[in-house]
Order: C-alpha cells, then sequence, then structure tokens
C-alpha cells in the first residue's frame, strides 16, 4: 500500500521505527571533503528524515553500515577472547536501486560464497531496505547499462513531495509504523532513472589473454594507487586482518578486519617478501577484470552495478567507464 | 608656464611620477588580486584613452596604466569610479580616485576558490583586511596566501597571513593506507607516523598544511571546521636588510589577525621616525629600533587568543644585512 505522511507526521514515523531500527541514510558531512569548505555526502545513523540528502548521490555507498570501515573481530587476553556483540536493533538502510543491487554482489561474497560470514549475516538479517528514487539520472552513473536502474527488492519506498513523504511499503511490519504516524492512502510509484548521460558497453571476449593489452600499461602510468575507487566503490568487499596489541599490556589486544583496495601498497603482499602485482597497471587490469569478467564467470553476472562513484572520485580523472567502453571498442575492432 | 604640479598629493592619490616629464601611471588596487573579469575591459579602455596602451601587471597583484598625462588625471580618476565601486575600496570623496597609496594593496595567492591545497579563500581575507586598513598612507604590506608553500610570498610581507588546518583524524574510518604519512614525507615536515595500524601526529612537528586532508581516501582526515592561520611578521625586501617574516602567532584566528594589523597602525604612529623619507618606514625598522616586546604590548592590546594559539615571546629576524658593513 501507498501512503502520504507530512513532514510532522514523517518525524512521528521516524520517532517511532527508531525505538526498534537504527536508521542509515546518505548525510551531508560539512566541511570534510578533501578541499578546503567542500563537503563529502555518506553515511550515518540518522536522528531525522530531514538529514537526508535526496538530490545528489552519495559520495561513499551505504557499504560500510554493513561492512564497518574497522570491525573488531574479537578481543583477546592470554588465554580467552572475546566476540563483540552483535547490532542491537534491526537495521534500516536508505538508499537508491544501483546500490541495492550492489547489495545482492555483498550477500553473494560474504553469505553464498562457500560459507557464511558470521559478522556480516548477523547485521545482514536485521537490515531492511528503504529505496530512494531517481527521478533524474545522476551525472556519472550508468545503472541503465548494467541493468541496474529498477529494482523490486525493497521493503519501503519512500520519497519526498511538497512538503511531506510519499511512502510505498512492501514490508507489513513497516507498513503498520506508517499508518501508526497516520499515513493518508496514496498512490506512489518509485522513480527509476530510465536513461543515464553516461552509457557502458561491456566486452565479451575478455580472457587470460586480455592481461598483456597496452591500454593497462597506459592507466598504469595515470594511477596514483590511491585506492579511492575501491573505498567509494559499493561492491567491492576486500578485507585486511589487523592484530592489535594494546600499547600498555601487550598480553591483551584485539584483532580487527579493515577494509582493503587492490591499488594499494601491501594487497598482494605474502610470507616471504613477494609481491603479485607491483605494477599499478597490473593492479587496474586486476580491479576492472574483477568487476566485469571474473565475478561474472563465477556467478553469472557482472559484479559493477553502473553507481559511476569510482569515476567521480579519481583524484586523476580516471573513467573506470571509460575504460571498459575502449575494451569493448578494441573488440568490436578486432 | 611651466608644470605645477603637487607630486605628494599625486602620489598619495595613487598615480606614479614616471622618468618622462609630465607622464606618470595610474595605480589601480585589485584586494585578493581577485576582480570580476569586466574590470579588465575598464583599464583597457583607459589605458587606450589616457595611456600608452600598455598595463603593467603589478607584483602586487594591481594594473599600472603607463604613459598617462598628468593634466588627464582627474578625467582618468572619473573613469576609475566604475572600478573601485566593483571592487569596494573604500573611498572618501566619490570621483576622486584613490584616497591614499602607502598601505599597499593586499595581495592573495589563488587560494580555496580554485587551488586543492589551499586551506582557506584567501581574496575574501584579502579583501575584508583592506575594507579594515584602506585607506591609510602608513607603508603597510600585507599578503593572504593559503597554504604553507606560500605561494603568495607572505613571509616578505610586514603582515604574512597563512592558512592552516588543524587534522581532525577518525580512527574508525582509517584503513592504513598510509597515504597520509607518506604525503606529508614527501611533501611536507614528516610529521606522521603508524602505531598499530593507527596514525600519530607529532603536533609539535606539524605545520597544519593539510596535505594529509588531501591525501586521505576514505576521509578519516578531514580539516577543522576552524580556520587557522600562522602570523609571519616583518618579512621584508629593500636595501638595507631583506629578510623573511618570522611566526609570531601560529594557530590563530582571523578576528585577533585583523586586530593585531590595525593595533599595529596604532604603534606606527606612536613610533615612526619623525625623519621618515616621505613619512615611509618599513614597519620592521621600526621594531628594530624600539624593541620587540614593546611592539608586542601594542599588538597585543585587546586581543584575548583562543587556547591553542601559539604565541612566539620572542621572536628574532636575522636576513642579509647590507647596512652595517664595515661597522
Amino acid at each position: 500500500m501507498d501512503y502520504r505522511l507530512s513532514s510532522v507526521q514523517a518525524g512521528e514515523l521516524f520517532e517511532k521505527l527508531s525505538g526498534a531500527y537504527d536508521i542509515y541514510g546518505p548525510a551531508l558531512f560539512a566541511g570534510t571533503g578533501c578541499f578546503a569548505d567542500t563537503d563529502v555526502i555518506r553515511y550515518k545513523k540518522l536522528r531525522s528524515f530531514d538529514e537526508i540528502v535526496w538530490d545528489r548521490k552519495s559520495d561513499y555507498s551505504f557499504k560500510e553500515v554493513l561492512l564497518p570501515v574497522n570491525e573488531t573481530l574479537f578481543y583477546y587476553t592470554e588465554d580467552e577472547t572475546k566476540v563483540p556483540k552483535g547490532p542491537q536493533k534491526e537495521i534500516l538502510i536508505f538508499l537508491r536501486s544501483c546500490d541495492l543491487h550492489a547489495v545482492k554482489r555483498l550477500d553473494e561474497i560474504y553469505l553464498n560464497n562457500g560459507f557464511e560470514d558470521f559478522y556480516y549475516a548477523r547485521i545482514r538479517r536485521r537490515t531492511k531496505f528503504a529505496l530512494m528514487g531517481c527521478r533524474e539520472t545522476c551525472g556519472s552513473g550508468f545503472c541503465v547499462s548494467m541493468g541496474t536502474n529498477r529494482t523490486e527488492e525493497y521493503d519501503l519506498y519512500m520519497e519526498p513531495e511538497d512538503g511531506g513523504f510519499g511512502i510505498g511499503c512492501c514490508l507489513e511490519e513497516l507498513e503498520a509504523y506508517v499508518k501508526a504516524a497516520g499515513g493518508e492512502k496514496a498512490s506512489v510509484s518509485p522513480a527509476f532513472a530510465a536513461e543515464n548521460k553516461e552509457k557502458v558497453t561491456l566486452p565479451r571476449k575478455l580472457s587470460n589473454e586480455s592481461f598483456t593489452k597496452e591500454i593497462w600499461k597506459e592507466y598504469g602510468s595515470r594511477c596514483i594507487g590511491c585506492g579511492r575507487c575501491n573505498f567509494v566503490c559499493p561492491t567491492c568487499t576486500c578485507f585486511t586482518m589487523q592484530d592489535i596489541f594494546y600499547r600498555d599490556n601487550e598480553k591483551a589486544g584485539e584483532r580487527r578486519r579493515v577494509w582493503a583496495s587492490c591499488q594499494v601498497d601491501g594487497f598482494t603482499d605474502i610470507a616471504g617478501g613477494i609481491t603479485f602485482r607491483k605494477d599499478q597497471g597490473d593492479r587496474f587490469r586486476f580491479k576492472v577484470m574483477h568487476k566485469i569478467y571474473d565475478y561474472e564467470k563465477r556467478f553469472g553476472y557482472p559484479m559493477c552495478v553502473g553507481c559511476g562513484r569510482c569515476d567521480d572520485v579519481c583524484p586523476e580523472y580516471i573513467s573506470y567507464s571509460n575504460c571498459v567502453n575502449r575494451l569493448a571498442k578494441e573488440e568490436e575492432l578486432a | 608656464m611651466g608644470m605645477d604640479i603637487n607630486t605628494k598629493k599625486l602620489k598619495k592619490n595613487a598615480f606614479r611620477v614616471s622618468k618622462v616629464r609630465g607622464i606618470g601611471a595610474s595605480r589601480i588596487r585589485v584586494p585578493g588580486g581577485y576582480l570580476d573579469a569586466r574590470i579588465l575591459g575598464m583599464v583597457q579602455e583607459i589605458a587606450q584613452t589616457y595611456g600608452n596602451g600598455y598595463v603593467h601587471l603589478t607584483t602586487r597583484q594591481g594594473f599600472e596604466i603607463e604613459g598617462i598625462r598628468f593634466e588627464d588625471m582627474e578625467a582618468i580618476n572619473k573613469k576609475l569610479q566604475p572600478i573601485i565601486e566593483m571592487l569596494e575600496i573604500n573611498q572618501t570623496e566619490p570621483g576622486t580616485g584613490y584616497p591614499a597609496s602607502g598601505t599597499r594593496n593586499i595581495s592573495a595567492c589563488i587560494g580555496s576558490n580554485v587551488c586543492p591545497f589551499a586551506n582557506y579563500n584567501t581574496a575574501k581575507l584579502a579583501k575584508r583586511i583592506e575594507k579594515e586598513v584602506f585607506p591609510n598612507d602608513l607603508h603597510f604590506k600585507i599578503a593572504c596566501t593559503g597554504c604553507s608553500n606560500d605561494c603568495a610570498k607572505a613571509r616578505m610581507h610586514d603582515f604574512g597571513i597563512i592558512g592552516m588546518t588543524m587534522p581532525q583524524y577518525d580512527p574508525a574510518r582509517c584503513v592504513s593506507c598510509q597515504a597520509c604519512i607518506k604525503g606529508c614525507r614527501s611533501l611536507s615536515v614528516d610529521a606522521l607516523r603508524m602505531e598499530n595500524y593507527k596514525i600519530l601526529r607529532d603536533t609539535e612537528k606539524c605545520i597544519g598544511c593539510g596535505v594529509c586532508v588531501t591525501k586521505c581516501p576514505t576521509r578519516a582526515l578531514t580539516r577543522s571546521p576552524k580556520k587557522y592561520y600562522k602570523l609571519a611578521i616583518m618579512g621584508r625586501t629593500g636595501k638595507k636588510n631583506p629578510r623573511l617574516g618570522k611566526d609570531f602567532l601560529v594557530w590563530a584566528d582571523e578576528d585577533n589577525i585583523v586586530r593585531i594589523i590595525l593595533n599595529t597602525y596604532k604603534f606606527v604612529r606612536e613610533y615612526i621616525s619623525p625623519d621618515a623619507p616621505a613619512g615611509k618606514e618599513h614597519i620592521g625598522y621600526i621594531i628594530d629600533r624600539v624593541g620587540f616586546e614593546e611592539y608586542k604590548k601594542w599588538a597585543l592590546d585587546g586581543v584575548e587568543l583562543m587556547p591553542e594559539t601559539i604565541v612566539n615571546q620572542c621572536v628574532y629576524w636575522d636576513g642579509i644585512h647590507f647596512d652595517n658593513k664595515g661597522k
């Protein structure tokens, strides 16, 4: 059922939902951008729906809610370990269609890829998703090309309209909250981007032969290996392990898992001092091929959801989407 | 009839006496070097109507229209009026040009309007200072620069205002990639290190340049909401003892810097040498004569600094001495 809530009613809805849910959404972090007086939109635990930034895409994705940048797996003393408590409440995440498609990719890696990841699963099981519409396409996204512009997998749809909100409810449990807040019946249909400015054609003939392409050398000479493309990506799932021994008592400590980037030094270091992908071009090739080739070979669909965040964030103006198009073009001309 | 002109008045009105008799130049101040491009057309018109068609881009980011005739000064002042108004220069009487020239144009690097390294909007601060100090006949040189790179050469000024930021660190967002450490080491002062996979900042070494913030890929390091400045004082060029300005305040705020500059005008009025040629004596030489302690007393009058502001209680300058050879 669909409803309309005034802003006061939406405030009540938030209040009531907060009893059972931690609500996360993209919010403005003023002045925290790379450069002076620039802002960042990233996810936070909301205090009100008013904090949500509706009219722009978030710079960082929702993934940090399900996969914290730093997550303590357990604390240890000399003879015991202790796993920290999982989430105490249900979780509701506001996100857009491309990101909701990314959830499927995260699930694939953390739940269905051989065995279930305990830490991811305990958060994920309690998570519901509220879809944010895209009345217009964002600047850099190519969700239409990736088939991620539409979705029906959401639990709630919400969009601001005329000082209030239009809400579509798919999940009874959430609908009860909307009704209780005084929602008036209405007709609301989710807004999905039908066309993007950016269009991407996937190459279809990639193979191990593609490793030697000249194109990687070019990108290798441009990439500075900062890892921003990985950190903003809603589908990058790599982490590394850190064992911390407390400085004042080295017999106690904690093990953390921390986001890792295949572009940053150290990612392929192994015991014995060997590094597999030393060259930045090899790292770039690995990333691109993982997004559009390796992952698809294993799971049957590409990893990239076409959100375009990597293109927006690259300080060296490397466009992943253009790289993919160049690979497709090469095939066409071959 | 010979040409009878009060050159002191002419200079105060921001004209210059040139090598060629009867011919001068008109100087246009552009605070922060930041202007509406339409002004360029106005400068062009004056240069082509009254000058020799050439304009010098001055070292202080103004314009100097060459080859103007002294008898055209009044007409030129009328033509300058829209420029003066667009740049919001304080004026005593409209249509009469600039009321002073002693306090020079406040110059600035391009700042955070464009530059990724800048910690603040230099043009905006330059404009604010211009509003506070101009018009004034005393010879003050002030420059605003966005970061410790000091592209504005602020350290060669009486007051060099250098942008700083106090890095804010959120360990929960840090992925130990060490981009900040590498950036600080190669581009700045090597003030960062890693312990237990987290970043430690040596606060004694850190110059607040903000490089770590620009390098951080996850927003673990961000700029402080508060803008900070270093105030380097009494740098100068010149014949006797050119020298770089030294830090007086570090981690200071904008309001107090403006107050200190205004206090310095009072100090100079009190102590300027009565023999100063054309009433022009670099402030630094006055302080050299009177002593830094006395200057500090005047400068900090009514100034309430933030707890994090460091005041260098004694400032010593060096530089090159050409003024005491053989003494």
